[in-house]
């Protein structure tokens, strides 16, 4: 796979696009143009951006406002601090008031490495999957982020985005159908099946291949919308492969993995099944790869995961 | 301490400081070096608290709530003795504690701290357990500038006058810059000390990098009895590096190797006048 963008890159390039020809697109920003990189859209369109400060509740809020008089509003900062504390105001003046705020989290999951556990968002899916009326995308790669932020243009409904730092591979061609909540299947394979979300689906493309080489029929989903969750291409997925593993830069609590589980045991499929993620304890501190290496988040752990569910011994 | 021995650790603290970024290749360079002179004459001159006394209930509690600048609070800490000081080496590194915010995993940090206006609430808390316990102990908490737009400092604030902790010290870093730039463009704060007072503050203003100024007032605390102190300190973002001093490009910048030998150079020749003024020691 080729090396792309960041998606953080490709989100602020699609953003001054649309903001040059919506002239009622506005972005929202607290000390965050910087880490944004929404700098040349404050230069080229300084009426469109409002900037709120280090205040991320009153960011929400504001924008709730401003979007409620029918603006296109875009609320960017860490992912970390959107989510965690505006939360309130996500759910009451956004989510509850159903009033369509594009929510920007950036730099998510643990792309902050050693700045540590503040700076993480590890909770965001869990919080906003328990939040009525918002949906949650989270791109894995440069065309997925066009994609999705050109789609949240004019959705109807509340929105939340995330996306990590890093330059991320070229998953998918670029003639791909993409749809706000329908799943793209990049491979179809009997053994085993990846879920994966956001900058995890690369990994999952590579530990595919890996394990292809070692004769295993290996397929990936890329679930870009973890809410609605598309169950048709999960349970798919389950009648496809014997087993499936979720694979997520999130808590192994209340994200992709919990919602592919519970979705599946209630359609009564009983899949050996993994949920790939930041396990519930106090995290190892390190860089981001250095983070996702010691959790297994790599080509290399994700196939290893794979092969021990695959080969597990089944008692007589 | 002696203000011609906080001096010389001053000029220490910045090379200390500038050097563990410029080995972890990440930091706050701006933000740690506007506060050197405030943790030095808290640490070295003010606060009872040591590694000694450091589990006893009624040491003096520092809480740095612009958690950024955590590259000056762990300068400080090895220089008292919390831990030696080649484990700064580590910063940021894999399974390392010493990360980018202040942690009670590296001893001597009372707080965990990163996102901001967080600390202000937990001082209070720790200030009112103070009166409730009949304790001596003070509170002291840092704050950025930029910091203050948070709203949760201000709701610190009416409870930190509503329950008159005169055993609080508020010490905000007024350096004028933000990651975007000025306070005063991103999201106005003035009249700064005139809102402190309204919401309760006994308030006095110095300028945060003179040490002799910092030792003064300090040395009045409380300022006001049944008032919470707050100190507006008038800093500059950078201080002490020509060519890093009030640019906001610094926030998170890392100095160059050029930059580096540049800024060590400058240090040196500070610490070199101080040698002339006061001898050698
Ligand atoms: C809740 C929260 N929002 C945003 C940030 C990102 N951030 C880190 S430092 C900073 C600017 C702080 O400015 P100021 O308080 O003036 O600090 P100083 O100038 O002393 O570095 C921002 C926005 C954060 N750490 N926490
Ligand atoms: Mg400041």
């Amino acid at each position: 796979m080729e090396l792309g963008k960041p998606n953080l890159e490709v989100f602020a390039d699609t953003l001054l696009e649309l903001g040059q020809q919506h002239r009622d697109l506005l972005v929202v920003t607290g000390d965050s143009r910087g880490s944004g990189k929404l700098v040349l859209f404050g230069q080229k369109l300084p009426e469109q951006i409002v900037e709120i400060g280090i205040a991320e509740q009153n960011l929400v809020g504001v924008s709730a406002g401003l979007a409620s008089t029918g603006k296109k509003v875009f609320a960017v900062s860490p992912a970390s601090f959107l989510t965690a504390r505006s939360f309130e105001q996500i759910k009451n003046d956004v989510a509850y008031s159903d009033i369509p705020v594009k929510l920007i989290g950036i730099s998510a999951g643990v792309s902050y490495g050693a700045l540590g556990t503040t700076h993480h968002s590890l909770h965001d899916f869990a919080a906003l999957r328990a939040v009525n009326n918002i949906h949650i995308v989270v791109p894995a790669d440069n065309f997925e982020t066009r994609k999705a932020i050109e789609a949240s243009l004019d959705y109807p409904y509340p929105l939340y985005i995330r996306f990590g730092k890093k330059a991320v591979p070229h998953v998918h061609d670029p003639s791909t159908n993409f749809e706000i909540g329908k799943a793209i299947k990049l491979k179809t394979g009997s053994d085993v099946t990846f879920i994966a979300t956001g900058e995890t689906v690369f990994r999952a493309v590579e530990a595919c291949n890996l394990l292809e080489g070692q004769g295993i029929s290996c397929g990936v989903i890329s679930m870009h919308t973890l809410k609605p969750l598309d169950e048709a291409a999960v349970l798919e997925a389950a009648r496809d492969s014997r087993v499936i593993i979720t694979v997520e830069e999130h808590s192994i609590h209340g994200g992709l993995g919990c919602a592919c589980a519970s979705f599946l045991l209630q359609e009564g499929l009983h899949n050996p099944f993994k949920i790939i993620g930041i396990p519930d304890e106090y995290n190892v501190n390190g860089s981001q790869d250095e983070i996702l290496e010691y959790y297994g988040i790599t080509p290399g752990g994700l196939a290893q995961s794979a092969r021990d569910l695959i080969y597990v011994e089944v008692p007589e | 301490m002696e203000i011609q021995e906080l001096e010389r650790k001053s000029i220490q603290y910045r090379k200390a400081i500038l050097s563990i970024i410029k080995k972890a290749n990440a930091g706050h360079t701006g933000g740690d070096l506007s506060c050197v002179e405030i943790l030095n004459v808290l640490y070295n001159h003010v606060m009872n608290v040591s590694p000694e006394n450091f589990t006893d209930p009624n040491r003096d509690r520092y809480i740095q709530s612009k958690g950024h600048s955590v590259e000056t609070l762990f300068t400080v800490l090895a220089d008292k003795g919390f831990y030696p000081e080649e484990e700064l080496d580590t910063l940021n590194q894999f399974q390392s504690h010493f990360i980018g915010h202040p942690t009670r995993k590296v001893n001597g940090v009372e707080h965990n701290t990163g996102a901001l206006g967080h600390g202000l609430s937990v001082s209070v808390g720790i200030a009112l357990a103070g009166k409730k316990n009949g304790l001596s102990y003070r509170v002291y908490t840092l704050l950025g500038d930029g910091e203050l737009e948070e709203g949760s400092n201000w709701e610190a604030s009416m409870s930190a006058a509503h329950y008159k902790l005169d055993n609080l010290v508020v010490i905000i870093d007024r350096n004028t810059l933000q990651i975007t730039g000025r306070t005063e463009e991103v999201s106005q704060l003035e009249p700064l000390s005139d809102k402190f007072k309204a919401f309760g503050y006994a308030v006095r203003e110095t300028d945060g990098n003179d040490l002799a100024a910092l030792v003064q007032v300090f040395g009045q605390i409380p300022f006001e009895k049944g008032k919470p102190s707050l100190i507006l300190a008038h800093t500059t973002k950078g201080k002490g590096i020509s060519f890093i001093e009030d640019q906001v490009s610094w926030h998170h910048h890392t100095p160059t190797d050029q930059e580096f030998v540049v800024a060590m150079t400058e240090l040196q020749q500070a610490e070199e006048a101080w040698q002339v003024q006061y001898g050698t020691r």
